[in-house]
């Protein structure tokens, strides 16, 4: 299986021989898949093929499914993440998360960003924090004027945005997207495209996306998952190459049919 | 702004674009520039900066290719990527009349010109200036540019008439002459289509800007006409 080549990568995250099981079930089987540091990745496949799983592995949210468990490991910045000292609450606060659903908390917009910072412990100046975390969002100048006003009373792309700066207060090193545009209309789906390759300077962004279209605009990598075949199906990644070659000349037949919206 | 790395990708085409532009206008002025002079090793230079080009375009088609794949261009965007994609088809076939006349000059070998070169070097001179005009209107999306350039054709037309008329005196005073008028007859018919793919950017430059599809009147047909 092809992996990006580049001189010298540096790679924030990196899976190794990782099997994901729900119980009994293996949901996804041995990944191996290296994470470039300030870039965009994106995992693309059909339903059920074990993207969302994978996505959840690098920051230990599976765990809150009881019954989850890995083989293999994966590592970040080269520690392992499922070592026992690790605590996965701090896992998350830096490596975090943005859903499908803008999931704003039903309070101020201010208080959206300052919560999770303030229950992290941040000491520092609040109101810059806010403002900070908002500019970078590309959500400040729109909301700057009522701050005071409840986050659910924004746009569906807003809330999202909102949901982007509050994962950002925390100031993360990565962040992990499920679907974050899914259920946005055309423009504001370009703005949160155009928002990650902004944040890319800062940060390490992972999508899983069902939007191939997507994944071909906005990602530097992509990686492609499938079910493997035989009885007991299971999530395997069989091709992760730069962007620019998945959607011009995979070199897996089966991406192929897919970028191609002949599977699937 | 949105869709900025769309916009940005497009803009870095368009400036290799120029660059790939300015390799063929180089190559058109220096082809004949090496005839003129009877300098065979610069007319090897032509041939190796052939390679070049079609280096520069091959690396440019896969460029626009990533962009259609995964930009997807809709309206205006498409149509620039596609007539993109024709231009620079355009512009290594232009390089090819350079190497064309690069190879006559190597295949006179030590045999002198017919005549001194005067009509000659003004096409080149004329096709080049065309060629950077319309690559400027198409960067710009210049419609009226586009529109008064191909007239221009007229002119190169019409030297590549007398050109052909003064050969043909040479043919019939002396017919011993006739291989060495035949390859500077090429020469100039290799100069006159370069004009006329100018004209070919300037339609797909139209069609950028209006959607608008139309071929532009070609003075040859008028020629053929004429001289029948």
């Amino acid at each position: 299986m092809a992996q990006p080549t580049n001189n010298e990568p540096d790679y924030i995250l990196e899976a190794k021989n990782l099997d994901i099981f729900y119980g009994d079930f293996k949901a996804v089987t041995d990944v191996n898949m290296k994470i470039q540091r300030n870039k965009i990745t994106a995992i693309i496949g059909p339903s059920g093929c074990g993207k969302s799983t994978l996505l959840r592995a690098f920051n230990r949210m599976n765990e809150l499914v009881p019954g989850t468990h890995i083989n293999g490991e994966i590592q970040f910045n080269g520690q392992n993440l499922y070592a026992p000292a690790v605590d996965p609450v701090e896992v998350r606060y830096r490596i975090g998360m943005v859903f499908q659903k803008p999931n704003p908390f039903p309070k101020s917009i201010y208080d959206n960003i300052a919560w999770g910072a303030r229950i992290h412990g941040y000491i520092g100046n609040m109101d810059e924090l806010v403002e900070y975390s908002l500019q970078q969002a590309a959500l400040w100048d729109e909301v700057k004027d009522k701050l005071d006003q409840s986050g659910l009373a924004l746009s569906g792309g807003q809330q999202q945005r909102l949901c982007i700066a509050r994962a950002l207060a925390v100031q993360p090193e990565v962040i992990l997207m499920d679907e974050p545009a899914s259920a946005l209309d055309p423009i504001a789906t370009l703005k949160i495209e155009e928002l990650m390759q902004e944040l890319k300077e800062n940060y390490t962004i992972v999508i899983v996306t069902h939007n191939m279209q997507q994944a071909a605009r906005a990602s530097d990598y992509t990686a492609m998952m499938m079910l493997t075949d035989g009885e007991s199906r299971s999530g395997t990644m069989i091709e992760y190459d730069e962007t620019n070659i998945i959607f011009t000349r995979p070199s897996d037949k089966r991406t192929e049919d897919y970028v191609t919206g002949r599977f699937g | 702004m949105i869709r900025k790395t769309f916009e940005n990708e497009m803009q870095q085409v368009k400036d290799e674009i120029l660059v790939l532009g300015s390799m063929v206008e180089e190559a058109i002025l220096g082809t004949v520039e090496a005839l003129k002079k009877r300098d065979i090793k610069g007319a090897e230079n032509i041939l190796a900066a052939d390679k070049e080009i079609n280096k520069k375009r091959f690396e440019i088609e896969s460029q626009l290719m990533i962009l259609i794949a995964t930009q997807q261009p809709m309206a205006h965007d498409l149509r620039l990527l596609a007539s993109s994609m024709e231009i620079i088809s355009e512009l290594e076939r232009m390089g090819d009349y350079a190497k064309g006349i690069a190879n006559i000059n190597i295949r006179m070998g030590d045999q002198p010109l017919l005549k001194p070169l005067i009509d000659v070097p003004r096409m080149a001179q004329k096709c080049a200036d065309m060629l950077h005009r319309a690559l400027t209107a198409y960067v710009e999306e210049d419609v009226e540019a586009a529109k008064a350039i191909p007239i221009e054709d007229d002119e190169v037309d019409a030297l590549y008439n007398q050109v052909y008329r003064e050969l043909m005196t040479f043919v019939i005073s002396d017919p011993k002459t006739m291989e060495r008028a035949n390859w500077l007859l090429w020469v100039t018919h290799n100069l006159e289509r370069v004009a006329d793919r100018v004209t070919n950017i300037c339609e797909r430059t139209i069609f950028i800007a209006t959607g608008e599809m139309e071929e532009i009147k070609s003075t040859d047909d008028e020629f053929w006409h004429k001289n029948k």
